[in-house]
């Protein structure tokens, strides 16, 4: 029931996008997402669709697929559509009862969605083409400059890795805990709400007394084999920027640079 | 490898001042390469002791020594714990990664082992214990047998002396019992690695060298498995059980049928077994 999940939604093809440094794709997801709220012109918005596009081509990752990570967001991106299109001032395109529906209101609201649409992408495609693992070692990574200011990159890194290693471990334990309290004749379906969610109760008490055993057993487990912190720890798998990485930053400052010259002199 | 000397230890029970006594006066030998079975059943303290071989626990009297190392040295911690790795009873609860071999490389990351190293270690590691296959496998697509094995290799690539294995089969099925005590019993052949089991399972103890039984917290048996196995009513008493043709071999000898003492394995009681009716 609960037993065919896959961690994150990473859909490997071993393409240049998935082989780029997590470091490199995450810095440019930033810098994507500063883009598009920079971007004030027709043609900036134009530069970031072709830029996300290309990448989307390169990652061999198939459209269906990102797509289906923007169904979730579809009654967001219509609602802003909406809200836009009738709530601006401006010249009168049609009129629905006492909603008036402007000129303007249609141009915002297509921005608007387009900007939703492809600030979603550029992040979907992120996870996509980087593992779970690779995306929390370039995390770690990124944030280590924050040590100075207590940001713990290391503990937070270390979290998130434990987190998706039981992730599986916990729901395995859910299932099981759902199919004993039934045995018992707990009655998880039926009834309103409110009811059901007193329901899960027996469900949650007993995993989270669980959780804490699982982690005591895992610090001392941990402790065993000399865990002491991030301090003078080395790594299996060393991240390394290769060509390819910095033609992908080079890129996006060249981007960067396009957008805020065309938003002086095209704006 | 590990010595203890007049080893005492006491737990603070919980909303009152008084102590228990987990273990009294523990003074063992464990020379190195020995493969060693530690039985008693629950609270003889066994657990309690095997935690105190790594400085999990540090004793509240006496010694205890890993490879001339005292435990109680904080300074000493880490070395400590990098010659005696522990294997624990559930295998979920000890991997940490979400890749076999991310996980493997774990200890060692730790030690500050440059890369190169570690990738050599968690390769030699994972053809130890026979998993080469699954070095890219998530821990959750293991079956019991190969959590387990997985995580005595996270051991083993930090290059302990000793491995201790907390309960380590109890929680898996027969075949995966097997799996784990081929590995070890492996590991002790092959490269000399001291071993110490704690274990439920008397056909497991049987096949170490020396067993060693505790009950309330004292050493009360102390010698090879024949000797140990052979005091059939002693270990009663200590209720613990004895492995099945050791007491079936027990009982007939008591209805006149006398194979011998010191019958551990199944094919040494048919041997003794066809020689007697042979006859």
């Amino acid at each position: 029931m609960l037993g065919d999940i896959t961690l994150g939604q990473f859909y490997p093809t071993n393409s240049i996008i998935h082989k780029l440094d997590p470091r490199v794709k995450i810095m440019i997801a930033l810098l994507i997402i500063v883009g598009l709220f920079v971007a004030d012109s027709f043609y900036a918005y134009l530069l970031c669709t072709l830029f996300i596009a290309i990448a989307v081509f390169l990652s061999k990752v198939p459209v269906g697929f990102i797509f289906k990570g923007l169904k979730p967001l579809l009654f967001i991106m219509v609602f802003t559509a909406v809200i836009n299109v009738f709530l601006t001032d401006g010249r009168t395109l049609f009129k629905v009862w006492f909603l008036r529906a402007t000129y303007e209101g249609v141009i915002i609201a297509f921005v608007m969605v387009l900007r939703l649409f492809l600030l979603v992408t550029a992040t979907t495609l992120l996870t996509l083409t980087t593992s779970p693992i690779m995306l929390t070692d370039g995390i770690e990574r990124l944030l280590k400059p924050f040590n100075a200011i207590k940001v713990p990159s290391h503990e937070i890194a270390m979290m998130m890795t434990i987190a998706l290693r039981f992730i599986p471990t916990l729901l395995e334990e859910t299932d099981k805990i759902i199919k004993a309290q039934s045995a018992r004749g707990a009655d998880f379906t039926t009834g309103s709400i409110l009811k059901r969610a007193k329901a899960m109760i027996p469900i949650l008490i007993p995993l989270f007394i669980s959780s804490f055993k699982r982690a005591d057993e895992l610090a001392t487990a941990m402790e065993c084999r000399c865990y002491k912190g991030g301090d003078g720890r080395t790594k299996l798998k060393v991240l390394k920027c290769e060509k390819r990485d910095y033609i992908a930053l080079f890129s996006i400052v060249i981007l960067l640079i396009l957008i805020i010259f065309l938003n002086i002199f095209a704006g | 490898m590990i010595k203890t000397q007049n080893l005492f230890y006491f737990y603070q029970e919980q909303e009152s001042d008084n102590k228990t006594q987990v273990l009294k006066d523990i003074s063992l030998d464990i020379p190195k390469g020995e493969f060693v079975a530690l039985l008693g059943h629950n609270g003889s303290g066994k657990s309690t002791l095997a935690r105190t071989f790594n400085a999990i626990l540090i004793p509240e009297g006496g010694k205890v020594y890993v490879d001339g190392l005292d435990t109680s040295d904080e300074n000493l911690l880490y070395e400590i714990r990098k010659k005696a790795g522990m294997v624990f009873q559930n295998p979920d609860n000890q991997l940490v990664a979400t890749i076999v071999e991310e996980d493997i490389a774990f200890g060692p990351e730790n030690l500050g082992v440059e890369s190169k190293e570690i990738r050599k270690r968690v390769d030699d590691a994972l053809n130890a214990v026979g998993m080469r296959a699954y070095i890219s496998h998530a821990p959750h697509m293991l079956s019991g047998g190969q959590k387990q094995r997985v995580a005595i290799a996270g051991i083993l690539a930090m290059k302990p002396e000793c491995i201790i294995l907390d309960e380590s089969t109890a929680m898996l099925d027969p075949s995966g019992r097997k799996e784990v005590m081929d590995t070890i019993k492996k590991l002790n052949h092959e490269l000399n690695m001291t071993v110490i089991l704690i274990t439920h399972y008397m056909e497991e103890a049987a096949q170490a060298d020396r067993v060693i039984v505790l009950d309330e917290g004292k050493v009360v048996m102390d010698g090879k498995p024949d000797e140990v196995f052979c005091q059939v009513d002693r270990l009663k008493e200590l209720r613990l059980g004895v492995p099945e043709v050791t007491e079936l071999s027990y009982i007939l000898k008591q209805k006149g049928v006398d194979l011998g003492d010191g019958i551990l394995t199944t094919d040494d009681f048919m041997d003794r077994f066809k020689a007697v009716i042979g006859k």
